[in-house]
């Protein structure tokens, strides 16, 4: 943190006054009179923006231990389609993984009276299962192959002694093991996480009504080009800003 | 022998009890004989100091008695139960190995405290996720063997931040909280600085008077002499020579304990 003297620098001051000028230039002379009535649908969008992000982090995390754990120590049968899914989803667009299930699995659906008739047939049949899904797999694909090193990089001696303590092996796993390796990746895992918020507008093109998609709306309906796009990269970096912190608070509360 | 209690005349038994004994045990990595038949007995409240050479075999011996090794082949009995093993030597029933385990506390080279949890916690982990001890009386004992190490001020302190003789004293604190019948010593001063041994044989050579059965394999021969009832000698995967620490230091009879002897002096 910089001190509030180093901070009252002629050339700080100057570049301060000149960020203050244009903060203001952008209040006064561009338009945001479409704000007040497009703010309902703006936070509708930006709560499905977080759920999504949340939702596929979480999920994706939990897909990531197993696929990392199968690549660092699983057997061959388990240690290579984990390898398999892993380069896959890391070697193709997610653009294409989110059209492949929406357009693919959404439209295979249908043709089938069982699924058509089904409980769960009510959110098959909307979008955002698939935007879920896709950035699941998506997260999870790119975390599986941290998480593999992250479970390897853990030293033997801590788990060795764990286990000379008795400790049986799942609770080795969950008490030693997994923290550990987590501990280890924290800051890799917080910026895949801002990576994967910025992921989040792809779903938009199969029709999720996530924040992006409020921008874009607000251009259709209004031609206002800039503006809209101008308030979606503070929303961005402010959540990305949230991730970041709350990242960094984890990492404090455990030294390496 | 009797015991203590002035109404009891029946013999202390417990004084004979045996707390570890291995039998012919051998240990191959792969071709290389690292382990070529020892036999070994620590009663209750006996103090053994293993003692030899680099590459002797001694901290494979240990590791072997609580399995991190997999004997190739001999028998260990931990109080009285024998470690079922496969054909392979492995531990058949991983029940049965894990309970032995939790009463055989180990203390390490490289202390191996837990990283990521504060020394409370480290010395309450085993108590409460192994032994599901109630985790007010794991902190209230926890708080009792930090003081006894001289770290209860350090109680919520990370392992990192602390001197390396610090951190064996809370392995060892660790160790004690899961109340061991016996506990293994794998060169615990060896990664210390010099300045920083005394602190922990102190430690130690406390367990050693109030009648803690002991494993230490060590490098510090003046120690063993002072704190062990029983000294074995390993040379190259054998017992050389073993007995009293007077007799074993005071007067070796194998040229090659004799050698080893004036090579650390």
């Amino acid at each position: 943190m910089t001190g509030l003297r180093a901070l009252f620098q002629p050339h700080r001051i100057v570049l301060m006054l000149v960020f203050a000028a244009l903060i203001v230039w952008c209040a006064l002379s561009l338009r945001w009179d479409w704000i007040p009535k497009y703010a309902p649908l703006a936070l509708q969008g930006l709560w499905a923006t977080i759920w999504i992000l949340v939702v596929s982090t979480v999920l994706g995390f939990l897909l990531a231990v197993p696929l990392g754990l199968a690549q660092a120590v699983g057997p061959w049968y388990l240690g290579i389609p984990a390898r398999v899914f892993c380069t896959v989803i890391r070697g193709t667009p997610l653009l294409l993984q989110i059209w492949l299930l929406y357009y693919g699995l959404g439209s295979l659906f249908p043709e089938y009276p069982w699924i058509r008739s089904s409980e769960l047939w009510p959110y098959l049949r909307q979008a955002w299962p698939y935007a879920i899904l896709a950035l699941t797999f998506s997260y999870a694909g790119y975390e599986g192959e941290v998480m593999r090193g992250a479970f390897s990089g853990v030293s033997k001696g801590q788990l060795e002694t764990a286990k000379s303590f008795g400790m049986p092996r799942f609770t080795i796993f969950r008490r030693v093991w997994l923290p550990q390796a987590v501990r280890n990746v924290l800051p890799t895992l917080g910026g895949e996480t801002i990576l994967q918020l910025k992921a989040t507008p792809l779903v938009a093109t199969i029709t999720v009504v996530e924040i992006y998609s409020v921008s874009s709306r607000v251009r259709a309906d209004t031609f206002i080009v800039y503006e809209p796009l101008l308030l979606l990269a503070v929303v961005y970096m402010i959540i990305a800003g949230l991730i970041a912190l709350a990242f960094r608070r984890l990492e404090r509360k455990i030294p390496t | 022998m009797y015991s203590n209690n002035a109404l009891s005349f029946v013999p202390d038994v417990a004084a004979l009890e045996e707390a570890i004994r291995v039998e012919d045990l051998h240990k191959y990595f792969d071709s290389l004989e690292v382990l070529k038949g020892v036999s070994l007995l620590a009663n209750k409240g006996d103090v053994v100091a293993v003692i030899g050479g680099s590459g002797s075999g001694k901290s494979t011996m240990l590791r072997c008695i609580n399995f991190l090794e997999t004997p190739s082949s001999g028998k260990i009995v931990i109080g009285g139960e024998e470690v079922a093993t496969r054909p392979d030597g492995s531990a058949a029933d991983r029940r049965q190995i894990e309970r032995i385990r939790t009463r055989l506390s180990m203390v390490f080279q490289q202390f191996n405290l837990w990283t990521h949890r504060t020394l409370l916690e480290n010395v309450i982990e085993v108590p409460v996720h192994v032994l599901k001890v109630p985790k007010a009386d794991a902190i209230d004992r926890a708080h009792a063997l930090l003081e006894r190490v001289g770290l209860d001020d350090k109680a919520d302190t990370f392992p990192a931040h602390l001197s390396g003789g610090q951190q064996q004293r809370a392995a060892i604190a660790r160790a004690l909280a899961v109340d061991p019948s016996a506990m293994l010593f794998d060169e615990p001063t060896s990664a210390l600085d010099p300045e920083l041994v005394g602190e922990v044989l102190t430690v130690i050579r406390d367990l050693a008077a109030e009648g803690r059965t002991m494993l230490l394999v060590t490098h510090e021969m003046k120690f063993a002499r002072e704190v062990a009832n029983h000294v074995v000698y390993l040379y190259q995967g054998r017992i050389e020579e073993q007995g009293p620490p007077a007799e074993v230091f005071g007067n070796p009879q194998s040229d090659r304990l004799k050698q080893f002897l004036s090579s650390v002096a």
